[in-house]
């Protein structure tokens, strides 16, 4: 290569070396460009309508929520109206729901992971209980009609009843976050407890348990918040929409929260729209809000641990 | 039973061992003599971790897998339909390749073995986490923080925790599946010192892939090789010095001299 020649694609190079004329650099930066606008557009579209429910909701609150709406019974004068009586029921549920689920669900769970041999019927089950997730909660509702009412002869509209029919709601979740859980547990922990010398049984206990621990109280608490805001099962078993005594023992009657919200809002008059329907929204919320906010804590002391 | 060392406390006879329709040992048969170290070399792949958890009848937490053969531990055939291997996993403990301490505090690790074989008295699983933690030689570097997390410990630390946490339970065999693999040289010298400490009361087999070790520390040595398809079997075992300056066959002098593997 002679001189002239150098010279000239020393000047070429000059021109075009790392600038982005001749290639795709420029187009795929616009293109990059506009799909990260798609995914603002996205993300602002759900906080926007969310901040919005909040805002309207809270400022339609604001002078309902006091100390007086949370001790009082339902009234036929909103400015009397308070949830006490829902308010105890749904803590009465859920504390039941927790009770059965917790051993039916990790019992399951432990089972499917531990015991069960992995073989076509496993799979089968598993693929059940992940559609079970699934079905829409009002099936639920007629389940727990058919079974705990007709077939099991109990009082319609219990606690009990409302409770066992949560049970099955959530049971499925459960179940699967508990084996979620489970599944984490990493195989050399098992094996050191096995080569140990330890039964099956042992290590299940003293290893495998206490550390998916967290991960099944996390999923436990998720799903406790969605039996707390479910609704439709409990029309279906014929809970009250509204009460006026506080359930005292299993087989009270009972209402809870989302369905004295749905019967409010039905009601005519300002104050009932606008007043305490808003409000006990807002309770609602907050306990879901708590709920969430002590399964994300368990899972964030959890992660820290490990390290 | 007259216990001495050099005894013969296990005997391997005729041992295949299969996974699914992989034969993965063949034949294999050795003689291991109390209270001395006897290391298992061979390439990646040939079957060396296979036959330790033979020993322990860890293999049999795998799906689809079959052993034939005996093994004779002091005399018993471990296969026996009388012999419970959780019984036998007391006896003949293992060290594995990764330091695997549980997500307890060091106490609670060491203590674990004890208190799942019934021993509830603080007093007396102090005493068992002291005698295992010197065993171990981490005593002095964690006596102040034995509440501390496992898992604030650094690897070789972790690695001779899990080797405590055996010797807690006073096993007659250790077996170590390449128990320095994954430790830095400091840590593995500080490992294989202590190995070498504790070889009056124990009986130990550690698989190795690194031959400088298996010749610092072992005084017996067994060479697996491969054949295709990973199926191991013995080519030769013997005293450690005979097996590494005159070996007996060409393969074993093939691999030692670094010709393959």
């Amino acid at each position: 290569m002679n001189q002239a020649k150098l010279e000239k694609r020393a000047m070429l190079n000059q021109e075009s070396f790392l600038s982005s004329k001749n290639d795709n650099i420029k187009s795929e930066w616009i293109k990059g460009r506009i799909f990260l606008l798609i995914c603002i557009v996205s993300i602002l579209f759900g906080i926007l309508s969310l901040a919005a429910l909040l805002i309207y909701v809270f400022w339609d609150a604001l002078g309902w929520l006091n100390w007086q709406f949370i001790t009082s019974t339902p009234s036929r004068f909103a400015s009397k109206a308070g949830i006490f009586p829902m308010l105890m029921g749904s803590g009465f549920i859920i504390m039941l729901v927790a009770l059965f689920s917790l051993p039916l669900g990790v019992g399951t769970a432990v089972y499917l992971e531990e015991y069960a041999p992995k073989n076509l019927f496993k799979k089968f089950i598993e693929i059940n209980i992940s559609n079970l997730a699934g079905v829409p909660s009002i099936v639920y509702g007629l389940l727990g009609l058919g079974l705990f009412v007709s077939f099991l002869d109990l009082t319609h509209g219990t606690i009990l009843v409302g409770a066992l029919t949560l049970t099955l709601r959530i049971l499925p979740v459960v179940i699967v976050t508990s084996q979620e859980a489970i599944k984490a547990v990493p195989v050399s922990h098992r094996r050191a407890s096995i080569g140990l010398g330890t039964t099956k049984w042992q290590m299940i206990r003293s290893v495998v348990l206490p550390e998916s621990v967290p991960g099944i109280m996390t999923g436990m608490i998720l799903a406790l918040a969605v039996a707390m805001g479910e609704t439709a099962p409990l029309i279906m078993i014929g809970a009250a929409t509204s009460i006026f005594t506080a359930p005292r023992n299993i087989h009270s009657s009972f209402s809870s929260l989302p369905l004295q919200i749905f019967a409010w809002s039905d009601f005519p008059g300002e104050g009932f729209r606008h007043g305490v329907t808003p409000a006990a929204i807002v309770v609602l919320l907050v306990i879901l809000m708590i709920m969430n906010g002590a399964a994300i804590y368990i899972r964030h002391r959890f992660s820290r641990d490990k390290n | 039973m007259g216990i001495a060392k050099n005894d013969i406390v296990l005997e391997i006879k005729n041992l295949n061992f299969y996974y699914g329709e992989l034969q993965a040992l063949i034949n294999i048969n050795l003689e291991i003599k109390r209270n001395t170290i006897t290391s298992i070399i061979g390439p990646s792949g040939c079957g060396k971790s296979t036959m330790l958890r033979c020993i322990n009848r860890m293999n049999e937490l795998i799906d689809d897998t079959r052993t034939e053969g005996e093994i004779f531990y002091d005399g018993r055939n471990i296969f026996d339909s009388d012999v419970d291997p959780v019984k036998l996993r007391r006896k003949i403990g293992m060290v594995f390749q990764q330091p695997n301490p549980f997500p307890k505090n060091i106490f609670d690790n060491v203590a674990y073995g004890p208190k799942m074989y019934g021993t509830r008295n603080r007093q007396k699983l102090r005493e068992i986490v002291e005698i295992s933690l010197k065993k171990a030689a981490l005593w002095d570097e964690v006596k102040d923080r034995l509440l501390d997390k496992s898992l604030s410990l650094s690897g070789g630390q972790q690695q001779r925790l899990c080797i405590a946490r055996t010797l807690a339970v006073e096993p007659d065999i250790i077996l170590m599946d390449e128990p320095a693999s994954s430790l830095d040289p400091i840590a593995t010298m500080r490992i294989e010192q202590l190995l070498r400490e504790v070889t009056d009361d124990y009986t130990i087999i550690i698989v190795t892939n690194n031959m400088q070790q298996a010749s610092r520390i072992s005084e017996y040595t067994a060479f697996i090789n491969a054949k295709e398809r990973r199926s191991g079997f013995l080519v030769e075992y013997g005293r450690t010095q005979d097996l590494f300056i005159k070996p007996q066959m060409k393969q074993t002098e093939d691999y030692i001299s670094g010709r393959f593997g």
